[in-house]
C-alpha cells in the first residue's frame, strides 16, 4: 500500500468474560439469561461506530497475556481453539478463531525494537490465545473477519514504579503508531482494561443476578468517574499524568498499560472521547470509551503521519 | 495414627529445568533434583500427590481440580519459545471434594473445576512432568488466592490437613513456588543466567539455610520481610499454606537438594521430612492478627512442659493417653560405600546419614536413640490426645539405646571393649540422670558388661527429633 496507514479509532475495551457469557454466543459454551445489559449495549453501540470506519485490522492490548520479559506480539497467521478463563472457567470457555496480521505484528517489533524495547514475536502454533483479547475482539467484532494484531502486556515494569510502566508503554504505542503507518492499513486499537478493579471475592449462585451487581466500593465510583471526565474533555494527557495514582488508589487494571500505550499512539488526543457506557462487574468498573480518531483527524494530516 | 503425610516439598514452577535444561547446567541440576524427589516419592508410601501452586491464581475463593483425566499441550504464556509441553493427568477427584467441603465450612467461595481444557498452570504441569510423568500416583490441585493474606492461607493449609484425613490415604505435598521473583527485564542467553541482585540472593540463602534445619515456621514467620526485600514469589503464600498445613511446627528434617538462578529469580527444591506426627490441630481459630497466634503457641508450650512433669498416676487419666507413638519419618539406611555401617537391627535413621562410619581407626556411630528397630515404637512413654508426651521411663529407653548401639557395632564387627567415648543427651537432667546412670554403669566402667570404660559427657538438650528422653552419640577405636 503506498498510503500511509492510519489509526481510525481507540477504544478502551474492558474484558469481563460475563459479558460474553451475557451474551450467548454460539462460540461460548455456557449459557446465560443474559445480564450487564448497560456495557452491553454500549458496546454494540461501539460496534456500529467501529465497523461502519471498515478497519483493516484490530489490535489489542490485553493484561492476560502477561509477559515478564519485554512486548510479545502474535506471529503466526491463524489460532484456533479454545480458551477457558481460569478464574471464570463457568462463564467462559470459547471456540475461537482468529486471523492474525503477521505483516503488522512484524512491523511493530520492528519498530519496538528501535525505541529500546525488548520484543518478541510468538510463533508457537499450539499457543493459546487469552480469554481478555478474545472478549475484547468479540465485543467489538463479533463475526471475527477482521484481522488482529495482539500485543502482551509486559508486567515487569511494574516491579519498579508506575511511572516506569508507563514511560514503556508510552514508547509501545509511539512504535506502534510507526507501524501502523509503515504498513498503510486503517488500524482500531483496543485498550483491554477495565478501570476500577477491586472485586468482590464471591459471586451470587446465578451469576447474572442483576440485584447483586454493583461497584463495589463509592470511591471506586468516584475515581472512575474523574477519569472518564477527563476523557469526555479530551484532556489525555492530563489522563496519563492522574494514572500511577488512579492505579493505586482503585487498584485499576489499567495499570497493566493498554490505555496508556492507546492513548500514546493516539498522540494524547485532545478530541473529547464518547463514552459509550459505564457500569459494573462483580464491583469492578468498566467503560466502554471510544476516541473517534479518523473524524476528528479529517482535515487534517493523521497524528500517526506526522510522528512516523 | 498414621503419618499420612509422608513428605514435603519445594519446587520451581519456571519451566527451564523441564524444557531447556541442556541450556544450562544449573537448569540440569535443579531437574536432577526434581528426578530425586520423584525416587522419594516413590519410593516413600505417598498414596497420590497434592499441588498448591503459586501460578495457579484466584481471586473468588479457591478452586480444586476436578476433572479426573485432564489433558492439553501447555505452552507458557512468556516461555513459549522454550516448546509445548504435552500432559495429561490423573487427578484425586474425591479428594478434591473432600478438600472443597473443608474450604466451603470456612465460608470461602470454592469451585470444583471439572472442564475440558481448563488451562493448568505451567507451575503444576512442569511439577507434574517431573514428578509423576506416568501418573503412577493421582494428584490433586487447589489454587492460591492471590488476595489471602496471611492468616487465610495458613487457615486454608489447615483445612488441607483435615481434608486429608477425612480421606484417609497418604499423601506427598508438593508446593510448587520461587524464591525472590525479580526476573531479569532484558533478553538474556540461558546460559548466562544469574540471580538478578546479590540482595535476593543474600535473603535466598538465609532462608535456603533456615529450611534446610527443618524450620517451616520460622520461614513463615519472616515470609512478609523476605517478600519487601526480596520480592518473594506471591508473598511466599505457599510457605504459608505449607506451614498451616502441617501445623505451624519446626520438626522436620530440611534438606536443600538445589539452589539456582532463573532468568534472574531464585528457584531451589527442597524436601523437608516431618520428624512428628503431622495431624489437624482441634480448635483452629482462623485468628485475625499474628499475636493472637503467638500467645496461642506460648499455650502449648506451656501446656506441653507441664504434662511432661506428670510423672504418676498415668492409669487414672482420660481415655486419650496413649503409648503409642507417633509415625516417625526416616530414612533408609544405605552404606555409599565399604567405610559406612547401615545397621539392620538398628532403628532406621530420621535424616540422611548412616548408622556409623570407619575414618582411619576411628568408628564414629551416629547419635542412637531408644526406637526399637523397623517399627516408630519407643519404649516407655506415653503420649496425650495431641501426641505430646506425658511420662517417659529413662531406664527403659536407655536399655533400648544400648541395645541399639550394640547392634551398630555388631554389623561393623566392632566389640563393645573398642568404646572409647560417649556422649549423653538427656532432654530432664535433674529428673533422670541418676536413673541413666544406674543403668549406665552395668555396661561400662569397673563392672560393666562391655568390657571398656570410656570417656563420658553428659549434656541436657531441650528436645530430641523424636519423643525420646535419652540419645547417646559413640566413639569407637579400632587400633590396638
Amino acid at each position: 500500500m503506498s498510503q500511509a496507514g492510519k489509526i481510525i479509532a481507540g477504544v478502551l475495551a474492558p474484558h469481563p468474560p460475563h459479558l460474553v457469557y451475557a451474551s450467548n454466543p454460539p462460540q461460548n459454551e455456557p449459557r446465560s439469561e443474559g445480564g450487564w445489559e448497560v456495557l452491553r449495549w454500549g458496546y454494540e453501540r461501539l460496534q456500529k461506530s467501529i465497523l461502519a470506519k471498515k478497519p483493516d485490522v484490530l489490535l489489542v492490548h490485553s493484561p492476560h497475556w502477561m509477559t515478564t520479559v519485554g512486548h510479545h506480539v502474535l506471529g503466526l497467521p491463524h489460532f484456533k481453539g479454545l480458551s477457558v478463563d481460569p478464574i471464570f472457567p463457568h462463564l467462559f470457555r470459547f471456540q475461537y478463531d482468529l486471523k492474525v496480521d503477521v505483516d503488522l505484528s512484524s512491523l511493530i517489533h520492528e519498530e519496538g525494537r528501535k525505541s529500546g524495547l525488548i520484543m518478541k514475536v510468538m510463533k508457537n502454533p499450539d499457543f493459546r490465545i487469552d480469554y481478555g483479547a478474545i472478549t475484547s475482539c468479540y465485543l467489538t467484532n463479533p463475526a471475527f473477519d477482521i484481522p488482529v494484531v495482539c500485543i502482551s502486556s509486559n508486567n515487569s515494569p511494574y516491579y519498579f514504579s508506575n511511572e516506569v510502566g508507563q514511560q514503556q508503554m508510552e514508547s509501545l504505542g509511539e512504535a506502534t503508531a510507526r507501524a501502523i503507518a509503515r504498513s498503510g492499513k486503517r488500524a482500531v486499537l483496543l485498550a483491554s482494561n477495565s478501570m476500577s478493579h477491586r472485586h468482590f471475592t464471591s459471586e451470587p449462585e446465578i451469576p447474572e443476578d442483576m440485584s447483586k451487581e454493583h461497584i463495589y466500593h463509592h470511591g471506586q465510583y468516584l475515581w472512575d468517574m474523574e477519569m472518564l471526565k477527563l476523557m469526555r474533555a479530551g484532556r489525555s494527557r492530563e489522563l496519563v499524568d492522574c494514572l500511577p495514582e488512579f492505579m493505586d488508589m482503585a487498584l485499576a487494571e489499567v495499570k497493566a498499560g493498554a490505555l496508556t500505550w492507546m492513548l500514546s499512539a493516539l498522540g494524547f488526543p485532545q478530541y473529547p472521547a464518547e463514552v459509550h457506557a459505564y457500569g459494573s462487574v462483580i464491583g469492578t468498573g468498566n467503560a466502554v470509551v471510544e476516541w473517534d480518531h479518523w473524524t476528528h483527524a479529517q482535515g487534517e494530516v493523521a497524528t500517526s503521519e506526522v510522528r512516523s | 495414627m498414621n503419618q499420612l503425610v509422608t513428605g514435603c516439598y519445594i519446587v520451581p514452577g519456571l519451566p527451564h529445568p523441564y524444557l531447556a535444561a541442556n541450556r544450562n547446567p544449573g537448569y540440569r541440576k535443579l531437574a536432577d533434583a526434581f528426578h530425586r524427589i520423584r525416587e522419594e516419592i516413590h519410593q516413600s508410601s505417598a498414596e497420590y500427590i497434592l499441588y498448591f501452586s503459586t501460578q495457579w491464581l484466584t481471586v473468588l475463593g479457591y478452586s480444586f481440580q476436578a476433572d479426573p483425566q485432564p489433558e492439553w499441550v501447555l505452552v507458557d504464556h512468556n516461555w513459549h519459545d522454550l516448546g509445548s509441553i504435552r500432559y495429561k493427568m490423573r487427578v484425586e477427584t474425591e479428594f478434591a471434594a473432600h478438600y472443597a467441603r473443608e474450604v466451603k465450612s470456612m465460608g470461602h467461595t470454592v469451585r470444583e473445576v471439572n472442564y475440558k481444557g481448563f488451562p493448568i498452570d505451567t507451575g503444576t504441569v512442569v511439577a507434574h512432568q517431573f514428578l509423576n510423568p506416568d501418573n503412577r500416583l493421582p494428584e490433586a490441585m487447589v489454587s492460591c488466592n492471590m488476595y489471602a493474606e496471611k492468616q487465610e492461607t495458613l487457615s486454608v493449609g489447615q483445612a488441607g490437613m483435615r481434608a486429608i484425613e477425612a480421606f484417609g490415604k497418604k499423601v506427598a505435598i508438593v508446593v510448587v513456588t520461587g524464591l525472590s521473583s525479580r526476573y531479569h527485564t532484558e533478553d538474556l542467553p540461558l546460559e548466562k543466567d544469574f540471580l538478578s541482585s546479590q540482595k535476593d540472593d543474600e535473603w535466598n540463602r538465609k532462608i535456603l539455610e533456615i529450611l534446610g534445619e527443618g524450620r517451616l515456621e520460622d520461614v513463615s514467620e519472616v515470609a512478609r520481610e523476605y517478600t519487601r526485600q526480596a520480592n518473594a514469589d506471591m508473598g511466599f503464600r505457599a510457605i504459608w499454606w505449607l506451614n498451616g498445613l502441617t501445623g505451624k511446627h519446626n520438626s522436620f528434617v530440611g534438606q536443600v537438594y538445589e539452589y539456582q538462578p532463573l532468568y534472574g529469580t531464585g528457584a531451589a527444591v527442597v524436601s523437608l521430612k516431618p520428624t512428628q506426627l503431622i495431624r489437624s490441630i482441634p480448635g483452629w481459630v482462623n485468628d485475625e492478627a499474628d499475636l493472637v497466634e503467638r500467645m496461642d503457641r506460648e499455650r502449648d508450650r506451656l501446656r506441653s512442659r507441664r504434662a511432661a512433669a506428670v510423672t504418676s498416676d498415668i492409669a487414672s487419666r482420660p481415655a486419650e493417653v496413649s503409648t503409642t507413638s507417633p509415625t516417625i519419618v526416616t530414612f533408609e539406611a544405605k552404606a555409599r560405600d565399604a567405610s559406612e555401617i547401615a545397621a539392620r537391627g538398628a532403628p532406621a535413621p530420621v535424616g540422611p546419614y548412616p548408622h556409623a562410619k570407619r575414618v582411619g581407626d576411628f568408628l564414629f556411630l551416629s547419635g542412637v536413640g531408644p526406637r526399637q528397630p523397623g517399627t516408630s515404637d519407643i519404649p516407655g512413654v506415653s503420649f496425650g490426645a495431641e501426641g505430646e508426651v506425658l511420662h517417659h521411663d529413662v531406664v527403659l529407653q536407655t536399655e533400648a539405646v544400648l541395645k541399639n548401639i550394640k547392634a551398630v557395632l555388631d554389623e561393623a564387627k566392632v566389640s563393645t571393649s573398642k568404646i572409647v567415648d560417649v556422649q549423653v543427651y538427656l532432654t530432664d537432667m535433674k529428673r533422670d540422670f541418676q536413673r541413666f546412670n544406674k543403668v549406665y554403669a552395668q555396661y561400662f566402667g569397673a563392672h560393666g558388661s562391655w568390657g571398656c570404660n570410656p570417656t563420658r559427657t553428659t549434656v541436657e538438650v531441650t528436645a530430641l527429633p523424636t519423643p525420646i528422653c535419652v540419645e547417646l552419640k559413640v566413639t569407637a577405636y579400632l587400633g590396638e
